[in-house]
């Protein structure tokens, strides 16, 4: 009921000030953004997720949802921002080649820790809290669900408590991104425990602006503020993470105001404009780091040529599909590259919907009409299988409806999807589909580096380690992979990876068809919310979330 | 009796591993398994996959893992959850007594309501009562839960504002009136189809009491008529309704996929259902051996109490 007595003196307190308008001045009017820091927290937000939070040790195999929990109670040595700007939490510095936390040659990393930090427990925070969660990650019994850039890490030396360096194998520009997403955990947290099962997993205890609290299994966490948060926050007595496991029931939380924000799984596009008329929320659109493509098998006879590969993106008719099936939300895309991040090239063509010059351009590569009607040539016809997850209506709408496209360019695509364990298992990751109909991202975090997904080495199908599904090989990228991940410096690796949106666009191994977006929705009055296309969850700020 | 007893474990056991056996198999059978969900986590390799499904035990051979399974639960160890490695136990534990409230109150209304029905309708046979109560149970048979659901939050919740739209309990209160009337709803909506079970089974058990000779001899010794119906009738057409009650006992416990999802409800049905979508094969084969077992207990509760209470029946 707490929750129910606050939302009366909001408003009691916006008819003290006259205005709704008003309100929003409140902050500088009282004063707070002077004394921020010592605020003493007071209020609630419910958050609603449509998953539920399970691992609360950040570094054990995860979902998107728990980085919920894990970015209210643990810190990384420093985070990035929406822009794709580093700033520093336990680190006092971000390490750069500027100021020598970083050798020239990417090999020497020192970083030096605030030395104010204390764990919600009351222990110090030391450097060999970093030693001990850097191993953690590569230890051979531990279940650690990434290891990549870590593994190159060697010589961790405790100079002091708050100084601490080591040595990397080989250099990688994407480390200080990884290094972004790595919540330190306690040394102490695990002694004497086998980490997989210590106790620490489920009663976790970090340095973040806010501590653990409870879980109701099924239900909710609940978080309470850490009023010794050394940095900015936390602003509320109380933090609850709520499970509510149906999308429509979690839309109608959030209009009946038991949840006050809406985070992951997010509003369905169906419900976009009715949302829009709530009184007292606020209903925004932002980008997500996914974009939906149709991925070809390079290995494919059909899809050799880059002109049949091209004739099939003019028969891709976008905004169609954008309006009819997404009603409008997402915007049509050219690149793998999020339109918020620094790298993102918005000088690419433009695709255009054009059935002619569709047509016109698979005549002039040599593929002829054959007596049914579906092109041909070599032996070759143009006939493939379209693959994505069974049970996704809209995917299965989007594949009719460009079935219908290239029909009258004389191309046969079946539809042939599977469901989701069994797409996403061989069928996608050793290229065994023709086609298939996505939403990737070949991303980690805020680093533009794609060698994962673009380097011809990187295909399972011929024995890589990577995914690189579409068996896609170009020389040039691999070069330019290769040099801008040596590189440490964004302005310097800026023109890399235009290039490679370039190459990539020319090239066409996907044809890319909208950036996905999500609707978020929360109670009016709060402050703090902010988009991030560079962490997966809306929490990634919550310790500076706050009532007005 | 003690020979029936030590059948009857014979039989139980014999039942608990084929029902273990064959849930194994289905749920090794479906394809992909507890990591797939994973794949397309973005910086994720199928090598540190391969890593991580070594390191759990998942590439072992199905019969391995399964004898495996088999001997750490006959020494008491369920396993525990790939989601938050909690004991199985005591995740199942940590879900029970919502569920126990729950269907607990619903089903104490449906039997209430509906057995008041049940009887009305049989010594009012043909009467406007009967014929109405018939169709509206049959209505309310075929009218999905979460249909009934989702409308009774729109009008009560949304519309009305009388009741929460969902969920236990405020976080922060949790006090008993607070749980109360998070609870009506759910409770009522899931009472709803129970009430025409228990309607139409008391309907038919008291037709069958209500024309035997001996309710017409009691009735010519000139008992009064409220005596007959309550100690000669509706004490002998609630017999076979302990069978039926000790068959409710494993969804007592077991909880309702889909109300506690479109209430938000933190019960065994939803972590089912859950554990289901995760592929968290330790929770769903513990909750599968934990319905078995209720089953097996109900079934036999049963038949011990009818052998207690019928002197007509004898148990070998």
């Amino acid at each position: 009921m707490s929750e129910r007595d606050f939302q009366f003196t909001r408003r009691q307190s916006l008819k003290f000030f006259g205005a709704a308008g008003l309100a929003a001045m409140a902050p500088s009017v009282l004063g707070m953004g002077a004394a921020r820091a010592q605020d003493t927290p007071k209020g609630q937000i419910v958050v609603g997720f449509s998953q539920e939070p399970t691992v609360f040790n950040p570094h054990l195999l995860h979902i998107e949802v728990d980085e919920g929990v894990h970015f209210a109670i643990f810190d990384p040595l420093f985070d990035v921002d929406a822009k794709g700007n580093f700033y520093p939490l336990l680190a006092k510095e971000v390490p750069t080649v500027e100021n020598g936390g970083v050798s020239a040659d990417g090999l020497t990393w020192k970083v030096t820790l605030r030395d104010d930090v204390t764990w919600h427990d009351g222990t110090p925070f030391t450097a060999e809290d970093v030693k001990f969660t850097l191993e953690l990650l590569v230890n051979p019994d531990f279940r650690s669900w990434r290891r990549t850039g870590h593994s190159l890490v060697r010589d961790i030396t405790v100079v002091s408590p708050t100084e601490i360096s080591w040595r990397m194998e080989s250099a990688f520009a994407p480390y200080t991104a990884i290094l972004a997403s790595t919540f330190i955990v306690p040394k102490h947290g695990f002694e004497g425990a086998d980490p997989n099962n210590a106790p620490f997993n489920n009663a976790p205890i970090g340095t973040g602006a806010y501590k653990w609290k409870q879980r109701v299994a099924g239900d909710h966490i609940e978080l309470e503020a850490n009023p010794g948060y050394f940095g900015d926050g936390p602003y509320l007595e109380r933090l609850v993470l709520k499970y509510i496991p149906d999308i429509t029931v979690l839309y109608t939380q959030l209009k009946t105001g038991d949840i006050d924000v809406l985070a992951l799984q997010w509003i369905s596009p169906d419900n976009y404009e009715e949302a829009k008329t709530l009184p007292d929320r606020v209903v925004e659109v932002f980008g997500a780091p996914f974009f939906e493509g149709l991925s070809f098998n390079l290995q494919r006879p059909q899809f050799k040529e880059r002109a049949v590969r091209e004739a099939l993106y003019y028969a891709v008719d976008k905004q169609t599909i954008i309006d009819a099936l997404y009603y409008g939300v997402p915007q049509a895309t050219e690149s793998y590259m999020p339109r918020e991040s620094y790298y993102y090239n918005a000088n690419l063509p433009v695709q255009e919907y054009n059935l002619d010059k569709a047509r016109a351009l698979l005549d002039e590569a040599g593929w002829k009409p054959g007596s049914d009607g579906i092109r041909e040539k070599d032996g070759v016809r143009l006939a493939f299988t379209c693959s994505t997850t069974s049970g996704n209506h809209l995917r299965e709408q989007a594949q009719q409806f460009l079935q219908q496209s290239f029909r009258e360019i004389g191309v046969d695509m079946q539809i042939g999807n599977l469901p989701p364990a069994v797409m996403w298992g061989d069928h996608w990751m050793l290229s065994q589909f023709d086609m298939a109909l996505a939403g990737l991202s070949c991303l980690t975090g805020p680093d533009p580096d794609t060698s994962d997904y673009f380097l011809s080495t990187s295909s399972p199908a011929k024995g890589g380690n990577g995914q690189n599904t579409w068996v896609y090989e170009n020389p040039e990228v691999d070069e330019l992979l290769k040099k801008g991940g040596a590189l440490v410096s964004p302005e310097e690796r800026l023109p890399i990876y235009q290039r490679i949106q370039e190459i990539m666009r020319h090239d066409l191994p996907f044809l890319p068809i909208f950036q996905y977006a999500n609707i978020r929705g929360y109670k009016t009055g709060i402050q703090g919310v902010e988009a991030n296309i560079n962490n997966r969850i809306d929490t990634w700020n919550v310790r500076s979330w706050r009532w007005a | 009796m003690a020979r029936f007893l030590i059948g009857r474990l014979w039989q139980s056991i014999v039942l608990l591993l084929l029902v273990s056996l064959i849930g194994f198999m289905v749920l090794n059978l479906a394809p992909g398994g507890p990591l797939s969900q994973f794949a397309l986590t973005p910086g994720m390799t199928k090598e540190a996959l391969d890593r991580i499904a070594e390191q759990m035990g998942l590439n072992r051979p199905l019969p391995v893992q399964y004898l495996d399974w088999l001997w750490k639960l006959v020494q008491g160890d369920w396993g525990r959850s790939f989601r938050d490695n909690r004991p199985v136990l005591e995740v199942i534990n940590s879900h029970l007594f919502a569920t126990l409230l729950l269907m607990g109150a619903s089903t104490f209304l449906s039997m209430l309501i509906g057995g008041w029905i049940g009887i009305r309708s049989a010594i009012r046979q043909g009467s406007a009562f009967d014929y109405a109560m018939t169709v509206a149970c049959f209505v309310a048979l075929s009218i999905p839960t979460f249909w009934v659901g989702l409308v009774a939050i729109f009008l009560f919740s949304l519309r009305l504002g009388w009741l929460p739209a969902g969920n236990m309990y405020t976080v922060g209160d949790g006090s008993f009136s607070d749980i109360l009337v998070h609870l009506v709803m759910p409770a009522c909506v899931l009472a709803l189809v129970n009430v025409a079970i228990w309607a139409r089974y008391m309907r038919t058990a008291t037709l069958e009491v209500i024309n035997q000779d001996f309710v017409r001899t009691a009735r010519a010794k000139g008992l009064p008529p409220r005596r007959v119906l309550m100690k000669h009738i509706v004490g002998n057409a609630l017999l076979p309704m302990i069978t039926l009650a000790g068959m409710q006992l494993p969804t007592l416990l077991g909880g309702a996929l889909v109300t506690e999802t479109v209430f938000t409800w933190p019960g065994m049905g939803r972590l089912f259902l859950d554990s289901l979508g995760y592929n968290d094969y330790p929770v769903v084969m513990g909750l599968l051996m934990f319905s078995a077992i209720l089953v097996l207990i109900g079934n036999l509760l049963a038949d011990l109490l009818v052998a207690f209470v019928d002197p007509r029946i004898r148990l070998e």
